[in-house]
């Protein structure tokens, strides 16, 4: 059951969004969602989605796998809807209610942004694999380094958190599958029994992750690795020709967004 | 009697998406009460996910399970009913200790059950018994102890919900020559004693070949031999093709057969061979 949480999943392809750099891509999602944060009116929001649908076409991945990544947050996105809904101030949809037409509007526009916002972000994470993106941010964060910033030790935290992601999640499957033989109930129960239904599961994955960290550093020690000084890779990072268009094509995507915005305003 | 069963069972893991795998297909298996069976297959044959279907830890794409006739995906509470019935040890199961104290852990499961306290009492004292733990353990921390005492308290709390069937999923794996054979003994035992059907997954060709009753070899989602140790063991070749081994015993006696000092038969343990080679002893030297 776990393992059908597809947060940060990365389903590999060979689509052209696959092969791009994935520091165009960074750029790319940041880029997006500032324009997502510029759509103020119905235009806005048409483009941005016009934008997140062809790069759903060109990597090809599905509605259905974007939808079943939104479902974790299902329900953040109809609280938000629903407190548009009723929080806006306007012409009531019937005399006396809370709701209001302009309540109605916001609350879609709410909704839609939510969503192109994680869709935006799942399209990076589908279609680069997780060490391509902590590569990515390593070489896009590398001025950092000029005032101290430990960017490599940090970007390499964050890989190996997303490498274990995997693995947690089967050792909690694992786990739970255990502590169900032996009769365990996770599903029924007020809010007070449920959390100490965790327990059994808690203890033995903190148990198994600070054993898993310890042999990783072990392993990594005996490699003789010593930080990323002098450190050299095997896939060095390089631009392309649709790295230039598609980062050329963002900027004038962002420009249009920010002229919108001001003849709208 | 109790009879569990499989009818044309089938699990396909992650469908619909480019990860898709059959992991069992159309397996349909009897498991009389009271019987040792050996299940054997190499990694990824699909014996794991066959096992978690015994207790309605998975639910079948396709097929059934069924308990003395009757379907264990029924609904919630068949499926929580059936894992008081059969036990399921996962594989390193010492890695799901959570608990204070060894008494504590071992009495998780009886509790979930909703016994009271002296009968818990009493089942955590037979369950220690059967596994080898002495009750001196009780109060301190399962966290505390070796690899081989984790793993019996770990055994022992499946145990201790009496169920009628027993899995265990590599038992010995990880255990030192004696560590295993003592466990091997203990379950046995446990068998002789309560007359609980029991499932050995298990790699060790020679365990199997020894103790069980029975031998299922699983490959490729598929039931590929069924059969006792002599039927399954007779086939040298079948199983080797499969990358899986034979009993030490059944290797030396095709190689004795090779050299035409051993007469056609099957051999699959110690005993065996020793037997069949003491009766050559009157045949003159060659």
């Amino acid at each position: 059951m776990l393992k059908d949480i597809t947060l940060g999943q990365y389903f590999p392809g060979d689509t052209i969004v696959h092969r791009l750099d994935p520091r165009t891509k960074l750029i790319c999602v940041i880029l997006f969602i500032v324009a997502l944060f510029l759509a103020v009116n119905w235009t806005g929001y048409a483009i941005v989605l016009a934008a997140t649908v062809i790069f759903m076409i060109l990597s090809k991945i599905s509605p259905k796998r974007i939808f079943s990544g939104l479902k974790p947050m299902l329900f953040i996105i109809v609280l938000t809807g629903a407190l548009n809904i009723f929080y806006t101030k306007g012409t009531p949809v019937v005399e006396g209610w809370m709701i209001t037409w302009e309540g109605i509007e916001r609350a879609v526009q709410m909704i839609l942004r939510i969503t192109l916002l994680i869709s935006g972000t799942f399209l990076l994470t589908y279609t680069t694999s997780p060490i391509a993106i902590t590569d990515g941010l390593e070489m896009l964060l590398k001025p950092l380094k000029l005032i101290r910033f430990p960017v490599h030790e940090m970007t390499l935290m964050m890989s190996m958190a997303l490498r274990f992601i995997p693995t947690l999640i089967e050792e909690t499957d694992k786990i739970m599958s255990a502590q169900r033989a032996r009769g365990a109930d996770f599903e029924t129960g007020g809010l007070i029994k449920r959390a100490k239904a965790l327990l059994p599961i808690l203890v033995p994955l903190f148990v198994s992750s600070f054993r898993r960290a310890d042999e990783l550093a072990v392993a990594m020690e005996s490699r003789c690795y010593h930080g990323g000084e002098g450190r050299t890779r095997m896939k060095q990072l390089k631009f392309a020709g649709r790295d230039y268009v598609t980062l050329t094509l963002f900027v004038l995507f962002l420009a249009g967004m920010i002229l919108l915005k001001r003849t709208a305003a | 009697m109790s009879e569990l069963r499989c009818e044309q069972l089938r699990h396909v893991y992650s469908a619909g998406t480019p990860f898709e795998k059959v992991a069992v297909d159309c397996i349909d298996l009897t498991f009389p009460q009271g019987q040792l069976v050996g299940l054997i297959g190499h990694t990824g044959s699909g014996k794991s996910t066959l096992i978690q279907h015994l207790n309605a830890l998975l639910t079948p794409t396709s097929g059934r399970v069924l308990y003395d006739g009757r379907d264990i995906n029924e609904n919630k509470f068949t499926r929580r009913d059936i894992r008081h019935e059969v036990g399921l040890v996962f594989q390193y199961p010492e890695y799901q200790l959570f608990e204070e104290t060894v008494y504590k852990d071992i009495a998780f499961g009886p509790g979930n059950m909703g016994l009271d306290k002296n009968e818990i009492d009493e089942r955590v004292t037979e369950a220690a018994g059967f596994t080898g733990i002495d009750r001196e353990l009780f109060e301190r921390s399962p966290l505390e102890l070796s690899g081989g005492q984790k793993r019996r308290i770990a055994i022992a709390g499946v145990i201790a919900m009496r169920p009628s069937v027993l899995i265990l999923d590599e038992p010995t794996a990880g255990l030192d020559p004696a560590g295993s054979r003592q466990l091997l003994e203990n379950i046995c035992a446990y068998r002789a004693e309560t007359g609980s059907t029991v499932i050995l997954v298990s790699h060790n060709m020679d365990d199997v070949a020894r103790i069980a009753d029975r031998i299922i070899v699983i490959s490729g989602g598929n039931v590929f031999m069924d059969g006792t140790p002599a039927e399954v063991f007779a086939d040298p070749e079948k199983l080797v093709s499969q990358g899986l081994d034979v009993p030490k015993a059944t290797a030396i006696a095709m190689k004795l057969r090779e050299y035409g000092v051993l007469p056609e038969g099957s051999v699959c343990t110690h005993e065996q061979l020793l037997a069949a080679l003491s009766s050559l002893r009157e045949v003159p030297a060659c």
